[in-house]
C-alpha cells in the first residue's frame, strides 16, 4: 500500500513538472510567433470577454449571499457595523481568486481542454508542426499570455460586484447604515490584501489554463480511450485537476501571505 | 536510379511491438511512389518518420544527398520547406477559411509580407480552381473542395517532397479517381516528389512511377507498377488479390494473371 501510495505521489510530482515545462514552453513559443497582438487580443476574448458575464453573476450572488449569512451571524454579537470588513476581506483574500478561477476553467478551461483534444484528434496539431509552426505558441502561448492579463481583472471585477452584492443585502434589505457598510470597507482592506489576492489570482490561472491546456493537448498519451471518449475524459479530467489544484494552491499561497 | 530521397535501414517500435524493422527505400526526383500494405501495417508511421512526426528508433533518411536534419534547418532559412504532409481527415482548421487555411504556413513560418503572401495564395487558389470558396469555411466545403484546400496548403511552401497518408479515404470512387488525377496534375506542374499511401488498389497505380509494398516491417516489393504482375508468384500476390488486383490490372497494364 505504501509502494502504491508512493507511486501515485510520484505520478502527480512528474505530471506537474510536465505542466510546468508546458507552459513555459508555450510561453517561450509565443514570443517567438508572429502576429502576436492578433492572437492575444482572440485569446483575451476567449478567457476575459466570455467568462466576464458568469463571473460578474457569480460574484453577485456570492456577495448577496455573503451578506445575509455574516449578517444574521455578526448581528447576534452586536457587531452588524463589521459586516463591510468581513464581506470585503473574505472576498478580497480568498473567495474572489478562488472562485474566479474555478468559473474560467468551468467555462474556458473545458472549452480549451476539449478544442485542443479534438484538434489532436484531427492532426490539427500535426499539420502545425509539418507546416514547421511550433503549435504549443501557437494554440497555448496566447491563452497563457492572456491568462495573466485577465484573471487578476476579472478577480478585480467578482471582488467589486461580490462587494456591491453585500451592500444590497446588508444595507437595502436589511438596513446596516450604508456610509458605515462602505466606510468599514475602505478601512479595513489594505494594499497588502489586494496584493495577496493578485498573486493567487495570476497563479491560479496559470495553474488552471495549463493544465486544461495541457490535457487537451496531450488527449492522445493521456486519455484511457481514443477519440471522442478520449476527449471528453481529457476535458473532465482538465476540470476536475484544475479545481483540486486551485484549492491546493490557495492553501499553500495563504499559509505563506499570513 | 538517382535516389532523391534515400531511407536505410529505418526502425521503430511502439513498446513490444516493432511496426518498422529496417525499412529500406529510394525515391526519386518528382516521381511518384505509392507504398502499399495491410491496415495497421506500419504505412503512415513511415510517412510520419519521414515528416519528423515521429521519432525513428534507428535507420537513416537522407533528402538529396543530406540528412534529414541538415535539410530541414537549410530549407527553414529560406522561403521553401522540403516537406509537406497531406492528412487523411486533410487536418483543415475549421475556424480558418479557405483562404487562411492555405495561408497558414506562409504567414506563421516565413517572412513574406502580407501582399507578397496575398499573390501567392490568390494564385493558388486560382490553380486550384477555389477562387470562389476563398472565403468559406471548411464546413462548408465539399469532400474534394476540402482535399484541394488541404493540397493548397501543402504546395504553398513549394515543398520539394509532398506525403499523402491516404488522400482518397471516404470519397466515392468518382471523386477518388478526381483526386489521383489531381496529384498527377499538380505534381507535373509544380515538380514535387509524391510519397503516397494508399489502399486503392490498382487505380492509385495508374499515378504511380513506383509501388512499395511494406510487409513485416520491411519494403518486400518495390518497382514499376508492370513489374507487379511479374511477382504473382510471391506473397505480394496474395496480398494483391484480396487488395482486388485481379483481371483488372492485367487489362490496365498489358500482363497476365
Amino acid at each position: 500500500m505504501i509502494r502504491t501510495l508512493g507511486r501515485s505521489a510520484l505520478s502527480v510530482v512528474f505530471e506537474l513538472g510536465e505542466i510546468s515545462l508546458f507552459g513555459l514552453g508555450a510561453l517561450r513559443g509565443f514570443f517567438a510567433q508572429r502576429g502576436r497582438l492578433a492572437k492575444l487580443t482572440l485569446a483575451i476574448h476567449e478567457i476575459g470577454v466570455r467568462c466576464f458575464p458568469i463571473v460578474a453573476t457569480v460574484g453577485l450572488f456570492t456577495g448577496l449571499v455573503m451578506g445575509l449569512q455574516l449578517y444574521y451571524t455578526l448581528v447576534k454579537f452586536g457587531a452588524e457595523s463589521a459586516l463591510g470588513t468581513a464581506v470585503a476581506l473574505s472576498l478580497i483574500r480568498e473567495l474572489g481568486p478562488v472562485l474566479t478561477a474555478l468559473m474560467v476553467v468551468g467555462q474556458a478551461g473545458s472549452a480549451m481542454a476539449s478544442e485542443l483534444g479534438i484538434q489532436r484528434n484531427d492532426e490539427q496539431i500535426d499539420a502545425l508542426q509539418t507546416m514547421s509552426i511550433d503549435p504549443l505558441g501557437f494554440l497555448v502561448g496566447p491563452r497563457l499570455v492572456a491568462t495573466l492579463i485577465c484573471f487578476p481583472i476579472l478577480t478585480a471585477v467578482f471582488d467589486l460586484i461580490g462587494i456591491f452584492g453585500g451592500y444590497l443585502t446588508g444595507s437595502v434589505l436589511l438596513n446596516v447604515d450604508a456610509g458605515v457598510y462602505w466606510n468599514r470597507v475602505f478601512e479595513s482592506v489594505s494594499w497588502a490584501d489586494v496584493q495577496g489576492g493578485y498573486i493567487k489570482s495570476l497563479v491560479f490561472g496559470l495553474l488552471t489554463i495549463s493544465i486544461c491546456a495541457y490535457r487537451g493537448f496531450n488527449t492522445h498519451r493521456k486519455a484511457s480511450f481514443p477519440g471522442v471518449r478520449g476527449v471528453s475524459e481529457s476535458a473532465t479530467r482538465a476540470v476536475v485537476w484544475s479545481s483540486v489544484m486551485v484549492l491546493a494552491a490557495d492553501y499553500l499561497i495563504t499559509s505563506f501571505l499570513l | 536510379m538517382d535516389a532523391f530521397l534515400k531511407i536505410r535501414g529505418l526502425k521503430k517500435h511502439f513498446g513490444d511491438k516493432r511496426v518498422l524493422d529496417g525499412v529500406d527505400l529510394d525515391v526519386a526526383a518528382a516521381s511518384v511512389t505509392t507504398i502499399i500494405g495491410k491496415s495497421g501495417i506500419g504505412k503512415s508511421v513511415l510517412l510520419k518518420c519521414i515528416a519528423n512526426l515521429l521519432q525513428p528508433d534507428a535507420g537513416t533518411i537522407q533528402l538529396d544527398g543530406q540528412a534529414i536534419a541538415q535539410s530541414r534547418r537549410r530549407a527553414n532559412s529560406d522561403a521553401g520547406v522540403s516537406f509537406s504532409y497531406m492528412f487523411q481527415n486533410n487536418a483543415l482548421f475549421d475556424s480558418l477559411s479557405t483562404f487562411d487555411n492555405v495561408a497558414l504556413p506562409l504567414r506563421e513560418a516565413t517572412k513574406l509580407g502580407r501582399a507578397d503572401i496575398q499573390q501567392r495564395v490568390s494564385a493558388m487558389l486560382q490553380q486550384l480552381e477555389l477562387s470562389d470558396a476563398a472565403d468559406r469555411f471548411p464546413g462548408e466545403l465539399s469532400g474534394g473542395m476540402k482535399k484541394r484546400v488541404a493540397l493548397g496548403r501543402a504546395l504553398i511552401t513549394k515543398p520539394q517532397v509532398v506525403l499523402f497518408d491516404e488522400p482518397t479515404t471516404g470519397l466515392d470512387p468518382e471523386r477518388k479517381y478526381s483526386v489521383f488525377e489531381m496529384i498527377a496534375d499538380y505534381r507535373e506542374r509544380f515538380g514535387f516528389t509524391a510519397l503516397l499511401v494508399s489502399h486503392d488498389i490498382p487505380e492509385v497505380f495508374e499515378i504511380s512511377d513506383q509501388v512499395a509494398w511494406l510487409d513485416g516491417g520491411r519494403i518486400q516489393f518495390c518497382g514499376p507498377p508492370e513489374a507487379l504482375n511479374s511477382e504473382a508468384q510471391t506473397a505480394l500476390s496474395g496480398f494483391l488479390s484480396k487488395a482486388n488486383y485481379g483481371r483488372k490490372a492485367s487489362a490496365q497494364f498489358g500482363g497476365t494473371q
